[in-house]
């Protein structure tokens, strides 16, 4: 198990990480979720020992390795830019931590040619780096990241620099290629679609500070305040401040039924895909901006009650820039903040 | 702005064909993007409009006159790339006016101009600050805002330029140059490996692989009617399933089911296929046996992994949908289309 606890790194006056206590169980899945510059690089370089915190400890498997530098412990790396040794073939790439280590040579050949074949590269395995794809020098950098079997992999948005879909792939298999190691995975992303997709447990930062921390569909679909209900949203959260008074809420342009809760200030938090065209609920004028067609989904951008909503729709939807429409809602969904953006209710998840 | 046409162009970097022979148009004020995979010529085909590649073979016409032989500047052309192109030293409207002061446009119209960018770009409050003070996503607004400032250009040309910008970032520059592109109507070509960006950018996506494209469609036809099953793959999250089946007499059988399609005709020999999208498949009591593998939940659907006659069939449901004990699938009518060799031939 690896446990942070009350880790911090300042630089000067700049705070890196916030005052953080977490613990990730060997064999876990754990994403860190949040836009550039919100701390995810920091916490990787402070668990990989790149970094020392400026306070706190960090243990592992019951011993405080704070302080510790990275060549003393067993710690896989990998990151966004390709980084394999270039002078090196494929083999020798994904061999060398074990040459390292002094394994045998008959048990690095097995594994080695192992771990190719399952990250399909075979039959690369004599060439050098720079006569590969992108997606391929990754692929290498991951295989010599699995051929360690380190306890404690960090990935810093490792397939950021790939193709979309070789980014599909990769992601299923990512998970499953580490299963069998036992190893603790961590996983950098500013992409809450690829959270999801990885599952496990995810933390949402916000300037250095990790927001929230749990399962990734609970973190997704609970989120215990503003920010995090926004870290975690793509397409982007649509908000308003509100009012309540009495069984509604309300603002200019605004109204909706309200829970049973105390009367005052409130924001509210509607999801993109619980907005809807042609539903039954609470109807909001709108008037469409733009609509994005992916052909299987419209993003409907709108202004709601002078704000920027975006509206995914099944379907194709051909709106008209300009054009009024009814939108509603099950207030059911709605999520609900107070004031200085802490949840007012544990929402109820969504089916 | 010009209509811009292809004509039986191609290219090659010394081995084999980066750009397999190809004729494409690009009509006066359309939005288009090249999709595909990297070493797929998409950024090939672009430096062919741009000027900054000449192609090996073929012609460059720009409104009928020929410009194969005309370099970017004299082709007109704006540019914006990936990693943001901003002058440190200049202020965000120095930088935007820049284009149009080298090109001698009265002090008036550069104001004018100028005001126009920095208020659709949301940059109006940043417009005296110095480049080298803003963060990724404002310099890369200022990028586009360089490429788009100027009303004479033929086309404006657009590589990878929201790549290095943050998810929440990228919702709002995508739905503004949307705006502006409908604004002010210029022959926009966007190239990406982002199946987002492309379909929601362009009203024509030209979808690339190996150097050749193999379809140019909408979104919507993409999406629908994918003419290669490449086409059916690369666009969709997940893409479209991709059955081996096999005809007799013209109708289609997998493993031990019969479909109920006609193929046509196919020649001996010919690999049949099925593409079916995941989002056209209902998971229910009626139709052919399933074994499910695997359930996703990726938040607002899920992904059922399920065996089809020992073959990987993908599934989407939405949030509330559910799914029974013995489950079958059914496509939805006229939603699964026939491929021989990759072609598609029917559904």
């Amino acid at each position: 198990m690896l446990e942070l606890r009350n880790v911090a790194r300042t630089a000067g006056s700049e705070v890196c990480v916030a005052e953080t206590t977490l613990a990730l169980e060997r064999g876990s899945v754990n994403v860190l979720l949040g836009p550039t510059g919100s701390g995810k690089t920091s916490l990787l370089r402070l668990m990989a020992g790149l970094d020392r915190p400026t306070a706190g400890s960090i243990w592992f498997d019951g011993a405080d390795v704070t302080g510790r530098p990275v060549r003393q412990r067993n710690v896989a790396m990998v990151y966004q830019q390709f980084v394999n040794y270039p002078t090196l073939s494929v083999y020798e790439n994904i061999a060398s931590p074990l040459r390292v280590a002094a394994v045998a040579a008959a048990e690095i050949d097995r594994r080695v040619l192992e771990t190719a074949e399952r990250l399909k590269l075979g039959p690369y395995l004599q060439r050098k780096p720079a006569e590969l794809s992108g997606g391929q020098q990754q692929r290498t950098a991951l295989a010599r990241a699995i051929v360690k079997a380190a306890p404690l992999v960090l990935l810093d948005e490792p397939l950021a620099n790939l193709d979309y879909k070789l980014r599909e792939e990769l992601r299923e298999e990512l998970p499953r290629l580490f299963a069998d190691t036992g190893s603790i995975l961590v996983y950098a992303t500013t992409e809450p679609a690829e959270a999801l997709l990885l599952g496990g447990a995810t933390a949402t930062l916000s300037q250095g500070r990790i927001t929230q921390f749990g399962p990734t569909l609970a973190v997704f679909r609970e989120p215990g305040d503003l920010i995090t209900a926004q870290t975690f949203s793509d397409p982007p959260l649509n908000t308003i401040a509100v009012a309540k008074r009495g069984a509604r809420f309300v603002a200019e342009g605004f109204a909706s039924p309200a829970p049973a809760m105390a009367d005052g200030d409130y924001i509210l938090g509607l999801r993109p895909h619980h907005l809807r065209l042609d539903a039954d609920g609470p109807a909001l004028h709108g008037v469409v901006r733009v609509c994005e067609i992916t052909g299987s989904e419209t993003y409907v951008h709108l202004q709601i009650a002078g704000r920027d909503w975006v509206l995914l729709a099944g379907g194709v939807r051909s709106l008209q820039p300009g054009a009024a429409v009814q939108v509603s809602f099950d207030p059911a969904q709605l999520m609900v903040f107070h004031a200085d953006g802490q949840a007012a209710s544990a929402r109820k998840a969504a089916a | 702005m010009a209509r811009i046409r292809l004509e039986a162009v191609r290219h090659s970097y010394g081995e084999g064909d980066a750009l397999r022979p190809a004729d494409i148009e690009f009509e006066d004020g359309g939005a288009y993007a090249l999709l595909g995979p990297s070493g797929c010529g998409k950024t090939t085909l672009l430096n062919i409009v741009s000027g900054l590649i000449r192609p090996s073979a073929g012609r460059v016409l720009f409104d009928d006159r020929d410009v194969t032989d005309l370099d970017t500047a004299a082709r007109n052309i704006a540019q914006v790339f990936q990693f943001p192109v901003v002058y440190d030293t200049m202020t965000v409207a120095q930088n935007l006016a820049f284009p149009l002061r080298n090109r001698g446009l009265p002090a008036g119209q550069v104001r004018q101009r100028v005001g126009e960018v920095l208020e659709m770009l949301d940059l109006t409050a940043v417009a005296n600050r110095r480049a080298t003070r803003l963060s990724a996503d404002d310099k890369q607004k200022v990028s586009l805002g360089r490429g788009l400032v100027r009303s004479d250009v033929a086309a404006i040309l657009f590589d990878e330029p929201l790549t290095v910008i943050d998810p929440q970032a990228k919702w709002r520059l995508r739905a503004q140059l949307k705006l502006l592109h409908r604004q002010f109507g210029h022959t926009m070509v966007y190239v990406t490996h982002d199946q987002t960006e492309a379909l929601t950018f362009a009203d024509r996506v030209a979808v690339m692989r190996d150097g050749a494209i193999l379809q140019i469609g909408s979104a919507q036809e993409l999406f629908d009617a994918p003419r290669h099953t490449f086409v059916g793959y690369f666009i969709g999250s997940p893409g479209m399933n991709v059955l081996p089946v096999e005809a007799e007499g013209g109708a289609l059988r997998i493993g031990q089911h019969a479909i109920a399609m006609t193929s046509g005709p196919t020649a001996p020999g010919a690999r049949v296929e099925l593409g079916v999208r995941p989002e056209h498949i209902r998971l229910g009591r009626e139709g052919l046996p399933v074994q499910v593998r695997r359930v996703d939940d990726v938040g607002r659907r899920r992904i059922v992994h399920a065996a089809l006659a020992g073959h990987e069939l993908q599934v989407s449901l939405d949030e509330a949908a559910e799914i029974p004990a013995e489950p079958r699938v059914a496509f939805e009518p006229g939603r699964a289309g026939v491929f021989v060799d990759s072609w598609r031939v029917g559904a």
